[in-house]
């Protein structure tokens, strides 16, 4: 090729010869990913995020938050000429008669959902095999962070409707700021503009933190996250040719580029069928939302189901002293709850060095969770711990369908919040030392041993990979 | 169902292998080369490739013209999602059968680098050199880095008024208690067994210290502390209507149908269940509420409307550390 070709037709020259890019491009696309299907969970949480903004875009371009009143006009019956708020009002818009609006805002609601389920089921993977391990603790801490800053940006999104729902989750918030001892009441009209349900500013606050604040240190988190795990390059599971100084796996350019495109779209895609077809948070049938009014078996968005479990199976205990209320009763449910949960978590590392494994060497080949049982023990109590205190978050709902009195229900979880994981702990550890023992993956050696008859004299494995 | 049963059965081949076998070897270096590289591409799958794309570039377009015709929601995430589901397909497509499938093996950077450590420690410790009276100037940091924070800090306490009167409330002797349309109650229209919210006349609404619920029960049976008689003529009752745990309405009323099974009157708040027994002061029976609704003392006057006969009886609405307990 002549270098005057080279000039007109190469874009890699091109940009090459301004930004001086080709060398670290190169390495780019040579970056090896270690394939397992546990992986693709933290890709899910991404493209939920990618989809969550798109939509979100989209839907900031007609919803004002105000909490002005305004008589709402529109082709909904019920609500046609109702004084709403003109955040509510606009929301009814945006449902009725924004044209493809309604699919954005489902689209949007069903990505936060999926968004915190993959997070927490990626949360799930990399503390079962023991990812946060040095040298990726402070990936861990930026994750556990993600969490947290997910749980919130999600509340705040779905409280900015100015619905019935919306407005009862509000209030929950409201009581749970105020009952941080010393501070409360002051956190509270603070954040709210006054007491609840709040000033003129509540609305534009919550709409800051929603499309801006909380999204922004999203988005530069997992930049943060991304980059450190770059840094490291990706853990493996164990296999032939797998040691803790490589990394197996299929190559970014352009096997691994396609089949991540490909999972992005299809993200995508479901929750865009979900958007479109599954109906979610339908704010018309809530209403809009007055400090006396209140419905029955309202439920939040799933991932505050655990904290409307603890608020709910506390027992009402409240400390006072010379005649005030000095430690009300939502802080153990809504405040120190939480708070030991992520606690927790971001001591998991630590715990792991100085308790579960005693020692503190790199690992970059992954755990199985048999490998440390009292690791594993110990996860699987607290995940007992959280998952009963969030079914207990819609016993209500159990009461409706299978009628358990809910009094029955708060007895009997109360009772298995203490003993579930002590339970979970010793079967767990007892099951993964057995396995150990076994040393053998469970499904396959259930292949190796089935056979199945099939007629007579014949038989046939079931199963297998 | 049968295969249910295999899997039963395998679950207990797991336990038995459980019992039998041996610790995993940990080797780490097996000698084994993974890498790979494979062409796959077929004219077959090159064709799926294409048709796909066509496909979905030509779904993507009808999605935009439904879209500017302003078609159902339904048929809109229908068709933008069949559209993603082929790119996506497409994708996954292209890169499984198209594109070289390649396994590679990248050694994995060293973490951290001792020498350039030293070197970093070096280059920062020569940038103070000469300098004597360090902690003096780390000092006089750390107060001006206070400084900075407090004055970056301190304007957030101009977000909100300071929390006073938190639980303040309209309600005073001689207040007319009115319904959501300003009309009076009437003593009259409530009947055992009735449940209404009512509001101070005059008085902004949505205050957490407005609402209150007008019950009425057998007066024979009512079970007031002493210091309360009188507050309920005729078995006419009302409470605040903010729960006192976390500020929701108290918009369930359990009023028994056979009461030996289901318990005496009760005021629920949906939130978290707490119950409050409406002849016993609002007591708290069951749920996580830290004390009873406070109590609004009524009389009737002499059209038989329902007024308020004094202030509520302790703090409205959720706790914080103002809040007088009852």
């Amino acid at each position: 090729m002549s270098s005057r070709d080279t000039r007109r037709t190469d874009p890699v020259a091109f940009l090459d010869e301004r930004l001086n890019v080709a060398g670290p491009l190169r390495k780019t696309l040579r970056y090896v990913f270690p394939g397992h299907w546990s992986f693709l969970l933290g890709e899910m949480a991404l493209y939920a995020f990618v989809v969550l903004v798109a939509t979100g875009t989209f839907l900031a371009f007609f919803f004002e938050p105000s909490s002005a009143q305004t008589t709402w006009h529109g082709p909904y019956a019920p609500l046609d000429g109702v004084q709403v708020s003109r955040a509510y009002g606009s929301a009814l818009d945006l449902s009725f008669t924004v044209p493809g609006g309604l699919l954005m805002r489902q689209t949007h609601h069903w990505a936060a959902l999926v968004f915190l389920v993959a997070i927490t089921l990626h949360l799930l993977r990399v503390a079962f095999t023991g990812a946060f391990r040095k040298p990726r603790e402070l990936t861990f801490a930026v994750g556990v962070t993600l969490l947290m800053l997910a749980v919130v940006e999600g509340y705040v999104g779905y409280s900015l409707l100015d619905d019935l729902l919306s407005g009862m989750g509000l209030a929950i918030g409201y009581s749970t700021a105020l009952s941080i001892p010393g501070v409360g009441g002051a956190l509270g009209t603070l954040i709210w503009d006054g007491p609840f349900p709040g000033g003129p500013a509540l609305e534009p606050r919550l709409y800051i933190l929603h499309v801006f604040i909380l999204p922004a240190s999203i988005a530069a988190l997992i930049s943060a996250h991304l980059f450190m795990i770059v840094r490291t390059r990706h853990t493996q599971f164990r296999g032939p040719g797998r040691r803790e100084r490589n990394v197996v796996g299929v190559p970014l350019w352009p096997g691994y580029a396609l089949r991540s495109l490909g999972w992005l779209l299809a993200v995508s895609a479901v929750l865009v069928l979900l958007g479109g077809l599954v109906q979610i948070n339908p704010v018309w049938q809530w209403g809009p939302f007055e400090p006396w009014l209140g419905e029955n078996g309202a439920q939040p968005d799933w991932y505050l189901g655990w904290l409307i479990g603890a608020l709910r199976l506390m027992p009402n205990w409240e400390i006072t002293a010379f005649g005030h209320a000095i430690v009300p009763n939502p802080f153990f449910g809504g405040v120190i709850f939480p708070e030991a949960v992520f606690g927790f978590l971001y001591a998991l590392p630590w715990l792991d060095r100085v308790v579960f494994t005693r020692e503190s060497e790199a690992h970059h080949l992954l755990d199985r969770p048999r490998d440390n049982p009292r690791r594993t023990g110990v996860l699987a109590a607290a995940l007992i711990l959280v998952a009963t205190v969030f079914f207990f978050g819609s016993a209500d709902r159990v009461f409706l369908s299978l009628s358990i009195p809910y009094e029955l229900q708060l007895w009997l979880f109360r009772a298995f919040v203490l003993m579930g994981p002590i339970v979970a702990y010793s079967v767990t550890r007892r099951s993964c030392l057995a396995l150990r023992r076994a040393g053998a993956h469970p499904l396959r050696d259930v292949d190796a041993e089935l056979i199945a008859p099939r007629a007579a004299g014949e038989s046939q494995p079931v199963g297998g990979p | 169902m049968i295969r249910l049963l295999w899997r039963l059965l395998g679950i207990i081949g797991i336990v038995r292998g459980v019992l039998r076998a041996a610790h995993p070897p940990r080797d780490e270096d097996d000698g084994v080369d993974p890498s790979r590289r494979e062409l796959v591409a077929t004219p077959r799958s090159e064709h799926a490739l294409a048709v796909l794309l066509i496909a979905g570039g030509l779904v993507l377009t009808a999605f935009g013209v439904l879209i500017a015709l302003d078609a159902d929601p339904r048929v809109l995430g229908g068709v933008l999602g069949i559209g993603l589901a082929l790119l996506a397909a497409a994708a996954i497509v292209g890169g499984l059968r198209v594109v070289a499938q390649e396994v590679a093996v990248e050694e994995r950077p060293a973490m951290g680098d001792q020498a350039a450590r030293a070197q970093l420690a070096d280059d920062l410790g020569r940038g103070v050199e000469g300098v004597s009276r360090r902690r003096l100037i780390i000092a006089a940091a750390g107060v001006a880095g206070t400084g900075l924070a407090a004055a970056a800090a301190l304007p957030v306490t101009a977000l909100g008024p300071a929390p006073r009167d938190l639980d303040a409330s309209r309600w005073r002797a001689g207040v007319l208690l009115v319904d959501e349309d300003d009309a009076p109650l009437s003593a009259d229209d409530l009947e055992v067994g009735s449940f209404v919210t009512a509001f101070p006349s005059g008085a902004d609404k949505r205050e957490l210290g407005s609402p209150v619920v007008v019950v009425r029960v057998d007066p024979a049976t009512l079970a007031l502390p002493a210091a309360r008689r009188g507050w309920a003529p005729d078995g006419l009752l009302a409470y605040s209507k903010i729960c006192t745990h976390a500020g929701c309405a108290v918009s369930l009323f359990r009023h028994p149908l056979y009461e030996p099974a289901s318990g005496p009157p009760a005021l629920v708040c949906p939130c978290h269940y707490s119950t409050f027994d409406v002849r016993r002061a609002a007591e708290v029976t069951l749920g996580p509420a830290g004390r009873p609704l406070p109590q609004l003392p009524l009389r009737v006057d002499g059209q038989r409307r329902i007024v308020a006969a004094g202030p509520l009886s302790g703090s409205v609405g959720p706790a914080w550390w103002g809040t007088r307990r009852l």
